[in-house]
């Protein structure tokens, strides 16, 4: 299983958004995190590539097929876009509201199957214990884990989650990207990721991809895109590639 | 700090929950069955249960007189407050679901205020939508006049984008301009014309007949199996409009098809009985309470708990001055308003189990 985005413009209405984006081929089990300031096309590269926006120029292909032919079902279960700030109040368990993401795509009776499905993703999660609560209830570390794992509950091939762990304190952002990083080994799906936090990409992702202003300005490790001096003038700052003691990646960066 | 629950445990909770909610579902179905049953024995002359079902099972049984009491009488006014309970409920469910608005119902969209205006355009002008209906010329307007409203809020939502602001807004919008045309008509009328209307927007049961039953069944055999088929993608918009999007759901075409659905409903319910308000809230805000949102549940309890209301409604109706039938719409207010406020308050937020 393989994704490959070419020449892809989308936007909204008459405003165009991405400008050309052409991503060569991202393998199964591949995590990358797509990175750049506020309005550089993140949601929208996303959302072409989930179908929700059609593209007005160029494609994305999964195993050779343009996403914009697939059916809307098949195209749900196979590509799971996680939209940004996530929360609603709506009277669902935990289980219900994960129950219903997976029942979009496999028929209206639930099967016992199904079930299995919710509580081992429940499980995966470590969510076993809110599987009864209201979704109203929980906090905001727990709301954005049940997105994730309506999400990941489809098992489909392609994950895009953007900006996961906006809100979140520093326990919750490690569990969710390792409880992703958990679900690649299992299952193999390409995942990609919005990510605002630089040093959190560069400890989970595989490759970066720096995007601005709808077109992407780089596209590797993240060793090598972390020391581009584009980083520091896409975000408008002044940045510093370090290495800690224990062999991670820190970005340091200041104002200029 | 967290229990480990094990896979199976998971499982037993969620199978205890969708048990609690046909439990749930079973209960408020038995009420109503009471209440059907208190309603066509409660009346003007004393009979009995057991001579209503005697003349329930064999017409004849007691005599002409028993027989167009009750079956010319009292069951058709006990059915229809069943049905248009029902469907009003219904309605304002699929209306709360799509709209996103807990305070959504079909007299939000001007539904009810469009259908008074096509009633008063009958008894004032005597002028008649579609011809020669005869003696269904008020009822008929007021259908016609509510579906029309319904059809523009379809129209202008697509032109717009069916957003639920935009809808709203249009709600508003058609709700005051009917209401003018309304006042202006209540202008021109005579007195007798007035009194007519002022009745007719009361809410009264008494316009039941088995014609109109047989309507209201039919529309709601297939608009309670349409939200069933359709339930997965209406529980999903309940997560919010991008999480629906991004799980496959077609949001704009599910709004399309559940306003048609709603419309047809809401326009049946309110040229029937006139304007009923409040079972549309009240129904399902109690539903939501019992069984949550997941529409399987949620849909048919919004239903149930409607009719309920508007059963227990035209019961006290008709007991609260022997001999005197209140119009239902004063009723349902003047009652259900204290009953709903005291069931929000004595309710806590963490129900849901």
């Amino acid at each position: 299983m393989t994704l490959v985005i070419t020449k892809l413009c989308a936007g909204y209405g008459r405003a165009r958004v991405l400008h050309g984006v052409t991503v060569p081929e991202v393998p199964s089990g591949a995590f990358v995190g797509v990175i750049g300031p506020n309005a550089s096309g993140k949601s929208t590269l996303f959302k072409s590539i989930a179908g929700l926006v059609t593209p007005m120029n160029g494609q994305v292909l999964l195993d050779g097929e343009d996403v914009t032919h697939l059916r809307r079902r098949d195209r749900a279960r196979r590509i799971a876009y996680m939209p940004q700030a996530f929360g609603c109040n709506a009277l669902l368990t935990v289980f219900e509201s994960v129950l219903l993401a997976l029942k979009q795509t496999t028929g209206w009776r639930v099967k016992s199957d199904n079930l299995d499905r919710v509580s081992d993703t429940l499980k995966a999660l470590d969510l076993s214990h809110l599987a009864s609560r209201g979704i109203g209830d929980l906090s905001g570390g727990q709301t954005q884990m049940v997105a994730v794992a309506q999400t990941i509950v489809r098992s489909p091939q392609v994950i895009l989650l953007d900006e996961p762990t906006s809100a979140l304190d520093l326990h919750h952002q490690l569990s969710i990207m390792s409880s992703i990083r958990n679900e690649m080994d299992r299952k193999k799906p390409v995942v990609m990721a919005a990510l605002h936090d630089l040093n959190l990409a560069a400890k989970f992702c595989d490759r970066l991809i720096l995007l601005r202003e709808g077109e992407i300005l780089a596209d590797g490790k993240p060793e090598d895109i972390l020391a581009l001096s584009e980083i520091g003038e896409t975000y408008r700052v002044i940045t510093h590639l370090e290495q800690t003691s224990r062999g991670n990646l820190y970005v340091d960066a200041r104002l200029p | 700090m967290s229990v480990d629950t094990s896979a199976a445990e998971m499982r037993q909770g969620y199978a205890l929950q969708v048990a609690r909610r046909y439990g749930m579902i079973l209960a408020v179905a038995l009420l109503l069955v009471v209440s059907f049953l208190l309603d066509v024995t409660t009346g003007p002359g004393n009979y009995s249960l057991s001579t209503v079902a005697e003349v329930f099972a064999d017409p004849m049984s007691h005599g002409v007189r028993l027989k167009v009491i009750v079956w010319d009488y009292r069951l058709p006014v006990a059915v229809t407050a069943v049905l248009v309970g029902a469907l009003l409920a219904v309605a304002g469910a699929q209306m709360q679901t799509i709209l996103n608005n807990p305070l959504a119902e079909p007299f939000t969209l001007g539904v009810s205020a469009a259908a008074s205006f096509g009633a008063s355009l009958a008894i004032v002008m005597g002028f008649s939508v579609i011809p020669a209906v005869g003696p269904l010329l008020v009822t008929t307007n007021a259908f016609v006049f509510a579906l029309a409203t319904c059809g523009f809020i379809l129209f202008a939502a697509r032109l717009k984008g069916v957003g639920s602001e935009t809808m709203i807004l249009f709600g508003i919008a058609i709700f005051f301009t009917f209401s003018a045309l309304l006042a202006l008509m209540q202008y021109m009328a005579s007195e007798d014309q007035i009194a007519r209307i002022v009745f007719w927007m009361m809410g009264s049961l008494s316009r039941a007949s088995w014609e109109k039953i047989g309507i209201g069944t039919l529309l709601l055999c297939v608009a309670i199996p349409f939200s069933l088929y359709r339930t997965w993608p209406m529980t999903a918009l309940r997560m919010g409009e991008a999480a629906a999007e991004s799980m496959g759901v077609d949001v704009a075409r599910l709004r399309v098809e559940m306003l048609i659905c709603i419309s047809l409903l809401a326009a049946t319910a309110v040229s029937f009985v006139g304007t009923v308000g409040f079972v549309g809230l009240v129904g399902p805000h109690i539903a939501r309470l019992l069984v949550g949102e997941d529409q399987r549940y949620f849909v048919p309890l919004s239903a149930l708990v409607g009719a309920l209301v508007l059963s227990l409604t035209s019961l006290i109706s008709k007991s609260i001055t022997p001999g005197i039938i209140y119009p239902i719409g004063i009723i349902t207010s003047l009652i259900g308003v204290p009953v709903f406020v005291s069931i929000i308050l004595s309710t806590r937020r963490e129900r849901l189990s």
